[in-house]
């Protein structure tokens, strides 16, 4: 019954959200300013990431595959499928869930429970339209391109880990890299983000846009929006899975 | 002219307002007034529609607002000037910007222009150098007064202030009064005001309206509020030093 509700006022906020702006250019500004705000501040934890969880990624293969059996190079395939499947895609919009939902969350929250959405609205501006959408659009033109450059740099640890430790030839992992490469991978890794960008971007506006009370229910539905946002990518994941890779 | 008609409003199964009828007049200041918590701001919510009353109607000059949908209601709030009793500034706008804003979204004046009419708006409210500063820089009068800044920035036809000198001293106090009573005036604006300030009531209530209880228990005029007879209203009035000695001897007067 809650989830009912919850979903039903959703939807309808996003039918608010999804409406002409009062005025275009103030609008793309704001596009801009989110991008900003919600995508280049986010660069340094998603590089700081990638960069190890590539490495990890390659060291633990290496010590799984200790056979004459299965070629070295299989290190750097692996490595690379992981990471362009799910481990970019669904690992690094997890995290931005985190960092960028309950920023949103809560700087709508904060709005909301100092009556500056109020005000707002009663200057004859669409406060859903004016603080969510610029939000949306901006995360959903923003995150692929973290997204790939999380791919890129998480790969490239990998090849840093052979470098450090010794395990597996540098030659080994850049030729594992580059083999049985399908562009639709990319496709389907991008589509992800997109989806996801949308899911953070706009659950997370929710939880703070119905936010009543005070400081503490801000908390709360910062909270919140990462939880509701990072259940719902897990779950889209698993239907996206099985649409694109069916 | 703004009209509240049988305007009841409760939250959960507390009772806040019950069948509470305003008309607000058209160059003049209506003032809503009562003790802290006696449905204040809630009325006037209801009458700009922030909250949706559970019965009754509300009509801006015969048009009927409060069955209007959200995009027609947007009309006429582009017409509207509100100070919120928090005063509702955005954080992330400077003062200069906030005072500005309503300027940038509606019109489509120069940014020369814009700052004119901010600068303007400001000085009225006796607001020098502070154009750069943020919201949280500035003291608790000063944002209340760049509140009433952007409130009047459009020339509004209807101005709604929810405590519009709270927390101000006297001086700055008195110097909002009469900025309101000026410009309602000046512009022929339908002024309603929030207050419970016996000076404010004293000096700009040329209607007023008090709230007991949820219902509307009185109203009149500023000539006639000291000669009352009725009891919680004189409990209200006098209760400050200063007007009680304001207080009529019985048989004198009124
Ligand atoms: N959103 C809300 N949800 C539940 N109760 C509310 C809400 N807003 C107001 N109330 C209740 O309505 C009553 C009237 O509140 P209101 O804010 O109108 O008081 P007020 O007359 O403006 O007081 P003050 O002078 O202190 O501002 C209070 O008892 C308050 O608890
Ligand atoms: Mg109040």
């Amino acid at each position: 019954m809650k989830f009912l509700f919850h979903f039903g006022r959703y939807l309808s906020l996003l039918r608010l959200a999804f409406q002409r702006p009062e005025k275009q250019s103030i609008y793309f500004r704001q596009i801009m300013v989110e991008m900003e705000n919600l995508g280049l501040a986010s660069v340094g934890i998603v590089a700081i990431i990638s960069v190890f969880m590539g490495a990890v990624l390659a060291i633990q293969m290496a010590f799984n595959i200790d056979t004459p059996l299965i070629p070295s190079y299989t290190i750097g395939f692996v490595t690379r499928q992981s990471v362009e499947l799910e481990f970019a895609p669904t690992i690094i919009s997890l995290i931005l869930a985190g960092k960028v939902g309950s920023r949103i969350a809560s700087e709508i929250g904060t709005m909301r429970v100092t009556e500056q959405i109020d005000a707002l609205e009663i200057m004859g501006i669409n406060p859903a339209t004016f603080l969510i959408l610029p939000k949306i659009v901006a995360s959903m033109i923003i995150n692929p391109f973290l997204i790939m450059m999380s791919m890129l740099l998480a790969v490239g640890g990998g090849w840093l880990a052979g470098i450090f430790t010794g395990l597996f030839p540098s030659s080994e992992y850049i030729y594992g890299i580059q083999s049985f490469f399908h562009m639709y991978d990319i496709f389907y890794a991008l589509t992800k983000t997109i989806v996801f960008a949308f899911i953070i971007a706009s659950v997370s506006a929710y939880n703070g846009y119905y936010t009543k009370g005070g400081a503490l229910e801000v908390g709360e539905a910062s909270t919140n929006g990462v939880v509701y946002s990072s259940i719902a990518i897990i779950f889209m994941n698993l239907i996206l899975t099985q649409i694109l890779l069916a | 002219m703004i009209e509240g008609r049988n305007i009841s409003k409760s939250f959960g199964d507390r009772l806040v307002l019950e069948n509470v009828s305003v008309s607000m007049e058209k160059g003049q200041t209506n003032l809503i007034i009562g003790q802290s918590g006696m449905g204040k701001t809630v009325l006037l919510k209801c009458l700009v529609g922030l909250l949706e009353a559970d019965h009754g109607k509300v009509f801006y000059d015969d048009r009927e607002f409060s069955k209007m949908s959200f995009n027609e209601m947007k009309e006429i709030r582009q017409e509207i000037g509100m100070l919120f009793q928090g005063g509702a500034l955005f954080d992330s706008l400077t003062v200069e910007e906030n005072v500005m804003f309503p300027i940038t979204m509606f019109t489509k004046q120069t940014p020369q222009e814009k700052l004119e009419r901010a600068n303007f708006c400001l000085s009225r409210v006796n607001l020098q150098n502070v154009n750069k500063l943020y919201p949280s820089e500035l003291s608790g009068g000063m944002k209340k007064r760049v509140a009433i800044a952007r409130a009047i920035s459009m020339n509004p036809r209807y101005l709604f202030c929810d405590e519009p000198n709270s927390g101000l001293d006297p001086q700055t106090a008195h110097l909002i009064d009469e900025l309101i009573k000026e410009i309602t005036i000046e512009y022929n604006m339908t002024t309603v005001v929030v207050t419970h300030d016996m000076n404010s009531v004293l000096e700009i209530g040329e209607k007023i309206y008090f709230l007991y209880q949820g219902k509307l228990w009185w109203e009149g005029t500023k000539d006639n509020i000291l000669y009352t007879e009725n009891p919680e209203l004189q409990a209200f009035v006098f209760t400050s030093e200063l007007t009680k000695r304001l207080r009529p001897v019985k048989g004198v007067g009124g």
